[in-house]
This record gives C-alpha cells, sequence and structure tokens, in this order.
C-alpha cells in the first residue's frame, strides 16, 4: 500500500494554493497562538493555578459562563419562535425581520455596548421602568446577560431557518392524518428535526458570548467580583503590565474555546446527517447546500 | 427561499392542502408573530432606533462637528487603513484556501478547515493578547523589535494584524462550500480546450464565485471596521494616532460626550444597515448562481 498525500486531479495550482494557505495561516494565527501557549507554559503549575483560581477569576467565570448560558438559553426559545414565525407564516414587514435578525453580527460590538446600556440605564426608555419596580438592569448581572442575549440573538435563527425550509410538510400530514394533534406533531415530528440545528446555533451562541467583551463592558459596570466578566479581567491585568496573570487567564479561555468547538463540530455534523435523512425520505427537497452563519 | 423559487410551480396546490392539515389556528399564528416580532423589537430595532435619536439629540449641528472633529477624522482614516489592509489580504488568501480545499482531496483536509474557522472561536480579547506577547515589550520578539526600532503594538502595524487575524475566515469558509458544490467538469473542459492555469481560474472559476466571493468580502470589511476587543488590546488608545472608530466612540462615552458618541456610532450602525441590505442582495444573487449551476451540473452528468 503506498500512502498518496493528494489524490490525483488534472487541475492546476495545488501546491501554489496550498503552501500559500499554510504559510498565512501559520504567519498569523497558528505562530502567535503557540507563543501564547509557550508564554504560559513558562509559568509553574503552581504559579498558574494561583491566578487562574483567584477569587477574583473564578468569580469572573462564574459571571462570564452564567451569562452566556442564560443568554444562550433565551436564544434556544426566542431563536427557535423567531426561525418558525419566519419560515412558516406570513406577514407584513416579514422580509425586514428577516434581514434584520443578522443586525448583532453586522453591528460594532462597541455601538451595540453603548445603545444597549442606553436603554437599560437608570434613566434609560427601559431602564427607568424597570427602576420602579425594583429592578436594576444595567450595572448588574442582569444587563451582562441582556448583551450577551443581544450577541448570540442570530445564530439559532440561522440555524435553524434552512431546516425548517428544507423540511417537507408531507412529514407532519402524515401525523396529522395517523390523528396527532397539532402539539404532538410539532413535539414528536418537528421538534426532532430542527433539535440538532438548534442545539448547534445554541452551542454557537454561548461559545460566542463567553469571549464576547465590546458589547458587555458598557453596561456591566465593571464592578470586581461582582460585574466583572473573564475577557476585561485580562485587559485588566494587562494594563497593571501583569503579563503573567493576563496570559495565565487567557489560556483557561483558550483551552475552554477549543475544548467547546468539538460539540460544535459533533451537533453541525448531526444537524447535516438529518437533513440528508430526510431529505432522502422525501426526494422532492431539493435544498441548495446552507452558506448560513 | 432558493427551494421556493426552484419547485415554484408545484407549492401552491399541495399548500393549500397542507394549511388545513398542519397549519396552526388563526389566533395562534398572530400570538406567535407578536411574541416573536416583539422580541426582535426588544432587541434589533430599539437599540437601533437610540443610536440615531441619541446622535441627533443636542441637534445636527453637534452631530456635524463631532464627526468633522480632527480626532474624529484620524479614527476614520485609521478603521479605512486597517479594513484597506485586511481585507484584501484576507480576500487573496480566502481564495487560495478555497481553491486547494474545494477542488482537491488531500490527507488532513478537515484539519486544514478547523484551522482556518480558529479566529472564530477565540476571543477578541484574546486574540489582541496573542500578539502583545508575541511582539509586546515583555513578548518573545519584543526585544528585538525595539532594538531595531520598530513598533508593533501600540502602533498602526499591531492593528492592522489584530483586524487580520479577526476577520481571517470571512472569505475562506464563504467560498469553500461554493467551490466544493460546483465540481470541476468547467475548470476540466476549460484546461482541455487549452487553457493555462490562471485563465481557467479567471476566466471559469472567478465568475461562478463572484457573488459568494462579495458576500465574505462584505461580512469581512463589516467586522474589520467593527472590532472593538482585540484592536483595543493592542491601540494604545493614544489620541489622533491609534484610535479606531470604535476606540473612539469608547473614549467619548467614558468622557460623558454621549452625543459626540452616539454620532460617530451612528455612522458605524448605518455602515452595518448598508452590509445588511448588501448582503441580503448578494445572498439572493449567490443563491440563484448555486441553483443555476446545480441545474447545469444535473443536465451534465
Amino acid at each position: 500500500m503506498t500512502f498518496t498525500f493528494k489524490k490525483r486531479s488534472s487541475l492546476p495550482g495545488f501546491g501554489l494554493a496550498l503552501g500559500y494557505t499554510v504559510l498565512y495561516l501559520s504567519l498569523i494565527v497558528l505562530i502567535p497562538l503557540a507563543a501564547t501557549f509557550l508564554k504560559a507554559s513558562s509559568l509553574s503549575w503552581q504559579q498558574f493555578w494561583h491566578i487562574a483560581a483567584s477569587p477574583r477569576a473564578v468569580a469572573s467565570y462564574r459571571l462570564t459562563f452564567g451569562a452566556s448560558l442564560i443568554g444562550a438559553l433565551i436564544n434556544l426559545g426566542f431563536g427557535v419562535l423567531v426561525a418558525w414565525v419566519l419560515v412558516r407564516y406570513s406577514f407584513p414587514g416579514k422580509r425586514l425581520f428577516d434581514s434584520l435578525v443578522d443586525l448583532p453580527f453586522a453591528l460594532p460590538t462597541a455601538v451595540a455596548g453603548i445603545a444597549l446600556t442606553t436603554i437599560y440605564a437608570p434613566n434609560g426608555w427601559l431602564g427607568r421602568p424597570l427602576a420602579a419596580i425594583g429592578i436594576k438592569a444595567a450595572y448588574s448581572p442582569l444587563g451582562v446577560a441582556i448583551a450577551l442575549t443581544f450577541i448570540g440573538l442570530p445564530f439559532v435563527v440561522r440555524s435553524v431557518q434552512p431546516v425548517l425550509e428544507d423540511m417537507d410538510k408531507e412529514l407532519e400530514e402524515a401525523a396529522a392524518s395517523l390523528g396527532a394533534s397539532r402539539w404532538q406533531t410539532f413535539s414528536r415530528v418537528v421538534l426532532p428535526t430542527i433539535l440538532p440545528a438548534a442545539l448547534a446555533g445554541f452551542a454557537m451562541a454561548f461559545a460566542r458570548a463567553v469571549g464576547e467583551y465590546g458589547s458587555v463592558v458598557f453596561i456591566s459596570g465593571n464592578m470586581p467580583m461582582r460585574t466583572e466578566i473573564t475577557p476585561l479581567l485580562i485587559i485588566t491585568k494587562l494594563d497593571q503590565y501583569d503579563y503573567a496573570g493576563a496570559t495565565a487567564i487567557a489560556a483557561v479561555m483558550l483551552m475552554f474555546s477549543l475544548v467547546l468547538l468539538l460539540p460544535i463540530n459533533l451537533l453541525q455534523k448531526w444537524s447535516s446527517r438529518r437533513d440528508e435523512k430526510t431529505a432522502a425520505l422525501v426526494p422532492q427537497g431539493g435544498g441548495t447546500p446552507g452558506n448560513g452563519t | 427561499m432558493a427551494t421556493t423559487t426552484f419547485t415554484a410551480g408545484k407549492l401552491p396546490a399541495t399548500r393549500r392542502v397542507a394549511t388545513a392539515a398542519t397549519g396552526e389556528p388563526v389566533a395562534v399564528r398572530w400570538i406567535l408573530i407578536g411574541v416573536a416580532a416583539l422580541f426582535l423589537g426588544l432587541f434589533i430595532f430599539l437599540p437601533l432606533a437610540i443610536v440615531f435619536s441619541q446622535a441627533c439629540a443636542k441637534g445636527i449641528g453637534v452631530y456635524w462637528a463631532s464627526l468633522r472633529a480632527p480626532d474624529a477624522l484620524a479614527a476614520i482614516r485609521l478603521t479605512l487603513l486597517a479594513a484597506g489592509i485586511a481585507v484584501p489580504l484576507n480576500l487573496v488568501f480566502g481564495v487560495a484556501a478555497a481553491w486547494a480545499i474545494g477542488k482537491f482531496e488531500f490527507v488532513g483536509k478537515s484539519l486544514l478547515i478547523t484551522l482556518i474557522d480558529l479566529p472564530f472561536s477565540v476571543s477578541p480579547v484574546v486574540s489582541g493578547l496573542i500578539y502583545v506577547l508575541l511582539f509586546g515589550l515583555q513578548g518573545l520578539l519584543g526585544p528585538w523589535l525595539a532594538r531595531h526600532d520598530l513598533h508593533v503594538i501600540f502602533a498602526v502595524p499591531g492593528i492592522v494584524l489584530a483586524t487580520i487575524f479577526v476577520t481571517f475566515p470571512f472569505v475562506a469558509r464563504e467560498l469553500i462550500p461554493l467551490l466544493q458544490a460546483q465540481g470541476q467538469e468547467e475548470e476540466e473542459a476549460a484546461s482541455a480546450l487549452g487553457a493555462s492555469g490562471w485563465q481557467t481560474f479567471f476566466r471559469v472559476s472567478l465568475p461562478n464565485i463572484k457573488w459568494g466571493l462579495l458576500y465574505g468580502v462584505i461580512l469581512c470589511n463589516a467586522r474589520a471596521m467593527g472590532e472593538f476587543g482585540a484592536v483595543s488590546v493592542v491601540s494604545g488608545h493614544i489620541r489622533g494616532r491609534t484610535n479606531t472608530m470604535p476606540l473612539h466612540v469608547e473614549i467619548l462615552y467614558n468622557e460623558y460626550q454621549f452625543a459626540a458618541a452616539f454620532a460617530v456610532a451612528s455612522l458605524l450602525a448605518l455602515l452595518a444597515l448598508a452590509t445588511l441590505v448588501a448582503k441580503t442582495v448578494v445572498e439572493w444573487r449567490a443563491r440563484r448562481q448555486l441553483a443555476e449551476s446545480a441545474l447545469w451540473n444535473g443536465e451534465a452528468v
């Protein structure tokens, strides 16, 4: 058996294209990332643990992961609802809503940050009525969750939408004709079909929220131990020239995002496999390969 | 969307039957639409509305003055410069990567795709930090750069590098599935007819992916101009010299110059809206192109 790196092809340019790709990838991404791990590994295990598990860092993890989870859960529920409404119903302004779903991707995070802060500040459009009933939105963990809901909003919608579009109504008709109620059809037929895509969107929204900085720093109030997110803690340490501290916490975040890549990839594979299965079941659905997200 | 246009001839009849058996009662339908609209209104329309209303709160005079302040102009120039370098570089990379990955089968392909996507899963703050650790005074290359009087961190090159990093995957990830879906028949035909490699690329492959390419460039540009976290770490916040537009918004906001902050922010919000419009148009054209080429390939096979 001989080992072949590349299948034979009559097209030219493989060497040049792959060579340039690998070179550019190494210069911009791989070498700088490796340098970070190198720097982190110059700390002793005890030093690393002392920084990464310090009470202030742990408080920031708790806030970052907790608020990201809340934001992603809100987006899971409302994202499926929005995708459903956009695919299944027609109503005035539908196309406008559809294109504006992507706003959190397109709007610079600093702009989102100051806009949300102004809305939810104690004298803001929504902050004032909320304050009247005793809820402090901006400058509290709730504000962090609001900002993280905003930036994760498109993920679930854009992940579920193509699956719903490709899903054939014949399956639902079959369920209905066999005597299923509308709710039974939804929970037993529709939900299992869109579940992998919804979970993939949820995981992506969560991963994005954990690393988010710009939209959160304005609304959070940045009080150590209470409303300080992990990315801000890294910046604080950098501003104090505490490079070792910044690197240790960055290494924790990097490891976390690498670990999260695996379930996201698996969920996406599961989702596209499901897609193929339903497509095979119902030959009519000639869906385009979604270039979504 | 594409599916509806594709099978438009068959749909109406099935749809009419389908609504009777598998639709929701009208009341439920409108409640669901209402809740979805409320959610989007709260999280999408309200932030947009507040940006523009706050920008004009002190009148059009203040608005113009805030945009024409020297520091604001310097920030706009720097943002244009950073995007002007980052977008073309990532465009060339994206095309090269998509050509290698989309047209050839080789070992380690899925690893390569994962690595290209990596910058999307790294926190923006960490993206900036990795360059500080490499090029900063305390960094690996810092002492060497200092000896040669080269400034990367707290200077324009660092800002450009951070911008390249955070926008790295955009073009590549749009083009890879497109080139994969289109197969190789057209390129093989071109080279069989005697076209050189570059001729095949520019005359056959490039026209086939132009909408997807434009789509990637639009997204890449929006992110390049709007990036905050990564740029904030490497910039050093020197007014008039290393402040991009988002960083300028932050400074004005923290100095309680709200009208000026929102004036600059409104420019960025307009950029976001223009991006969404362009994206919607291009998405539509790209899907049509893909559908056409799928049709073409379907007939050829």
